[in-house]
């Protein structure tokens, strides 16, 4: 899958792959250990935080779970 | 006004399969209108839930009525966020889902919460919910109409593309129809007030 930034789609991926096997083997399992995903998820979002603001996609500030607020059962 | 959608169904896989899948159903066949996908957010809370943010980049295709009314130079990407909590204690995935732009001609917000049961551990039940809305001036109507045609047809893609995801991590060819414990609602609501705070009843 692309990332909105073409030259981050690597980095992308490599971060994609790390997280995934962390998430299967330590989170749902409840292993605490610390994230070994850090150094590459910090490599791509500098790359991608870029691009958003090259293309200004409006996602600055904008509250987790926004309209949910309006919108919880 | 404001049209509500509701809809449970069952996904015929663990939780945690379907949790882990969730993050890996792009790319699959049904998702081609989806260009982009992006994690911008992600932090695990002292509680240990994982909060996460992705920026999903994807067509807007109108139909042709909708394409002569707009002007031509309106943007045919769409963004959407789409935040969620996966929470491994109770044994819950909440994803809220809403598009950034073109929010004039159509405003489509989603909560789906994957919820694994003692009683049911070999399925998965979801649960989805959805708000349309429009505020262009005397078209609101066809607009929502449309909007919740195509809400249901993504909705179906997006089943189809998690069980792609979900063949994948088993390891096995793609087939098996979706079990459905389906209980279709589609309710209008005339007001744009506070969605009530119960569960709605359907019939």
């Amino acid at each position: 899958m692309n990332s909105v930034g073409e030259a981050c789609t690597d980095l992308k991926r490599e971060y994609d792959q790390c997280f995934n096997r962390w998430f299967a083997e330590k989170f749902l399992k409840g292993d605490r250990s610390g994230d070994p995903c850090t150094e590459t998820f910090r490599k791509y979002q500098r790359c991608v935080q870029k691009a958003i603001k090259e293309k200004d996609i409006p996602i600055d500030g904008v509250e987790f779970m926004g309209p949910n607020k309006d919108n919880s059962t | 006004m404001v049209k509500y959608f509701c809809n449970n169904t069952d996904v015929r896989s663990t939780w945690d399969l379907v949790v882990s899948a969730f993050w890996q159903r792009y790319p699959n066949p049904f998702s081609t209108h989806v260009l982009t996908e992006d994690v911008v957010y992600r932090e695990v809370t002292a509680d240990n839930r994982l909060l996460s943010r992705r920026l999903l980049m994807k067509t807007n295709r109108l139909p042709r009525w909708a394409e002569h009314i707009f002007p031509s130079g309106i943007s045919r990407s769409v963004y959407i966020i789409e935040d969620s909590i996966v929470d491994p204690v109770n044994r819950s995935l909440t994803t809220y889902t809403w598009n950034l732009n073109h929010t004039t001609l159509m405003s489509v917000e989603e909560r789906c919460v994957f919820q694994d049961t003692v009683e049911q551990p070999a399925t998965t039940q979801l649960k989805r919910e959805a708000w349309i809305s429009s505020s262009v001036y005397g078209f609101s109507r066809p607009i929502q109409e449309f909007g919740l045609a195509r809400l249901k047809s993504n909705q179906v893609k997006s089943m189809k593309g998690l069980e792609y995801a979900l063949s994948n991590l088993q390891g096995e060819a793609p087939q098996r129809p979706l079990r459905d414990s389906v209980k279709d609602a589609a309710k209008s609501l005339a007001s744009a007030a506070a969605a009530p705070q119960k569960p709605q009843q359907y019939i």
